[in-house]
């Protein structure tokens, strides 16, 4: 399992490196001259110049690559001019919001989308298919910020169900002591059931609006893999030898269809991870995205692209756990690796 | 088989699936009625887009149809208005990525080799972001303006252009026709643009289609956080983030109805992408 484990870690390498140039090829292509902007509108020529040998924009660009590397290997990403911090320092402080918003939607998407997939597969061409179709291709022409805005007004302006879309805790509430970041395993280590409903109320919202826009792909997927699990020679048998309905479409079909919507998860989790910007913004959720906006409107540039390596390494390594996850549950591959 | 059948035979194929699934004949309808829009819509609409009046925050009526917004500007009217710029920037963001896309797709599938490293190189590094959060890095770096959005939009689809050519153009390397072509003399370089290229164009097509829904979605979403398009023009995606602020207090036309066009504008090239693969590819059906 240790070799298996190195050697994916190994194929991800050159992956990484393609993130670090183009993020170092970013902060070099910044609009303009780097060291008129951060000498500020008032420098003189001479004040410019100076800021330039202090960034050591003067050396040649592979000089500026190893200065890059060795600041990102000492974790410096910079300063954010807006909070006036080190951006490592706000980006994982923010992490954890993301993150649990992100992973709930998730969960919404396959509670929901694996079993829609199964029904219309159950039944192909039936009004089940064709709602199960509709439904999925409206939920990916659904723009995220519109579908949370939408649920905002049916939910809180209109039924007054949900809390306004204020960020993680109304205003009354604070967090729990911090132990991983997610409020609502916090909450419900430090036993206050108050603040776990509280942060789940916030939640709600966001997430479903995650939930839907993430549906789609995961129920196609399913229903496809299904379809073609349904018609192979191993269910035949299932079937001839008189196994019940349930049995066979849980049992055999369904544990060797999800095997394909695992490797979508990949492609699910892009989506999501971009997703979750707007739904932040939407939601005045204070996670990594809504951080890069606000960095964004005030030309702040390092927070931005500390924001976008944060991701694309956050990525990377998801789909390091996804490939790991497959190869668990599924013996087949680890033979032919 | 003479023409004529072949035609028949096609024109049958298309009545078939267009009767099997009638949505795909929807939006074929609707596609050409966003059309209409995009080019007509300025010259048809009742009140200036940009002009704004006395009255402020109206509820839709038979006057303003879709009511108006916190500066008294008609929500119909820049609702339609906005139609050909966000048409017209996926579109160009999709046509740059067409181009380059497949072109880069069929050389590293036929050429194979340094070329398939490479392009496959520059895919993979472009896949290992999420792509909405690359696109946003992209415009920032490059600068806050429509081309830039555009660029980025066409940079985040390229994988799926350059990953669909190289797979349709490498079954191909070894086709009889290709082989004929070599035989007769034509070079490397011909075989691959005029055999190779138009027999994988067909399937890139079905791709247009289903990109476009994509990266309108994409460029709206930008203009959403404020990236490409400003204020005050009219752009579906910064309508919404304008009417976002006054969903919580009711007012819930100003972001409802640009919305409504751009899932509409969406739902139309997914479902128009779905229905064209049926025609093109049928062995592709999901």
């Amino acid at each position: 399992m240790f070799g298996l484990l190195a050697r994916r870690l190994a194929a991800a390498l050159p992956t990484l490196a393609g993130v670090i140039v183009v993020t170092f090829l970013m902060t070099r292509a910044l609009p303009g001259d780097p060291a008129a902007y951060f000498a500020g509108p008032a420098a003189t020529r001479e004040a410019v110049e100076e800021i330039r040998r202090q960034l050591g924009l003067d050396q040649p660009l592979w000089v500026q690559f190893g200065d890059y590397l060795a600041d990102l290997a000492r974790g410096d990403l910079g300063l954010s001019i807006t909070t006036g911090q080190p951006v490592l320092a706000d980006i994982a402080q923010r992490l954890p919001a993301s993150a649990e918003l992100t992973l709930i939607g998730l969960l919404i998407a396959a509670g929901f989308g694996v079993p829609m997939g199964v029904a219309a597969a159950l039944r192909p061409n039936s009004w089940v298919d064709h709602l199960c179709r509709v439904i999925a291709t409206a939920g990916v022409s659904l723009p995220t910020f519109f579908t949370g805005l939408l649920l905002v007004y049916v939910f809180y302006y209109q039924l007054g169900w949900a809390p306004a879309p204020l960020g993680r805790l109304d205003a009354f509430s604070s967090p729990p002591p911090q132990v991983t970041g997610f409020y609502l395993i916090d909450s419900l280590l430090a036993g206050d059931i108050e603040t776990f409903t509280g942060a789940a109320a916030q939640l709600a919202l966001p997430a479903l609006t995650l939930g839907i826009f993430a549906l789609a792909p995961i129920a196609r997927m399913t229903r496809g893999s299904m379809l073609s699990v349904l018609s192979s020679d191993f269910i035949r048998a299932a079937r001839a030898a008189g196994l019940s309905g349930n049995t066979i479409v849980i049992r055999y079909a369904l544990r060797n269809a999800l095997l394909p919507v695992v490797t979508t998860l990949g492609m699910v989790l892009s989506f999501l991870l971009g997703a979750n910007v707007l739904v932040e913004k939407v939601f005045a959720w204070p996670g990594i995205g809504s951080y890069a906006i606000e960095a964004l409107i005030a030309s702040d540039y390092a927070p931005v692209q500390g924001f976008v390596m944060a991701m694309a390494i956050l990525y990377v390594a998801l789909n390091l756990v996804i490939d790991l996850a497959y190869q668990a549950i599924d013996p087949r591959v680890r033979i032919e690796a | 088989m003479s023409a004529s059948a072949a035609a028949g035979g096609t024109v049958g194929h298309i009545r078939h699936v267009l009767s099997e699934n009638p949505v795909t004949g929807l939006s074929f309808g609707l596609f050409g009625l966003l059309v209409l829009t995009a080019i007509l819509g300025p010259s048809l609409v009742p009140y200036d887009p940009l002009a704004s009046s006395d009255a402020a925050l109206a509820a839709p009526s038979a006057k303003h149809w879709f009511g108006t917004d916190n500066l008294g500007r008609d929500v119909f009217a820049r609702v339609v208005v906005a139609t050909r710029l966000d048409l017209g920037m996926a579109f160009a963001a999709v046509a740059l990525v067409f181009v380059t896309g497949t072109l880069a797709g069929v050389a590293a599938g036929f050429l194979g080799g340094w070329t398939d490293r490479i392009v496959g190189r520059v895919t993979d590094t472009i896949m290992a972001f999420p792509l909405f959060v690359l696109a946003m890095g992209l415009v920032a770096a490059l600068g806050n303006t429509i081309a830039n959005v555009i660029y980025a939009t066409a940079i985040i689809n390229f994988p799926i252009y350059a990953r669909v050519a190289r797979t349709e153009a490498n079954i191909r390397r070894e086709a009889g026709y290709i082989e004929a072509a070599r035989l007769a003399g034509a070079s490397t370089l011909a075989v691959m643009l005029f055999e190779v290229l138009p027999n994988v164009l067909p399937i890139m097509m079905v791709q247009v289609s289903l990109t476009m829904g994509y990266a309108i979605l994409n460029t709206a979403g930008l203009s959403f956080i404020g990236l490409g398009i400003r204020p005050p023009t009219a752009e579906w995606g910064i309508m919404v983030a304008e009417g976002a602020g006054y969903i919580v207090s009711g007012e819930w036309w100003i972001a409802l109805f640009p919305g409504l066009a751009l899932m509409l504008a969406v739902f139309t090239f997914n479902l128009m992408g779905d229905g064209l693969r049926d025609i093109v590819d049928p062995r592709r059906r999901t």
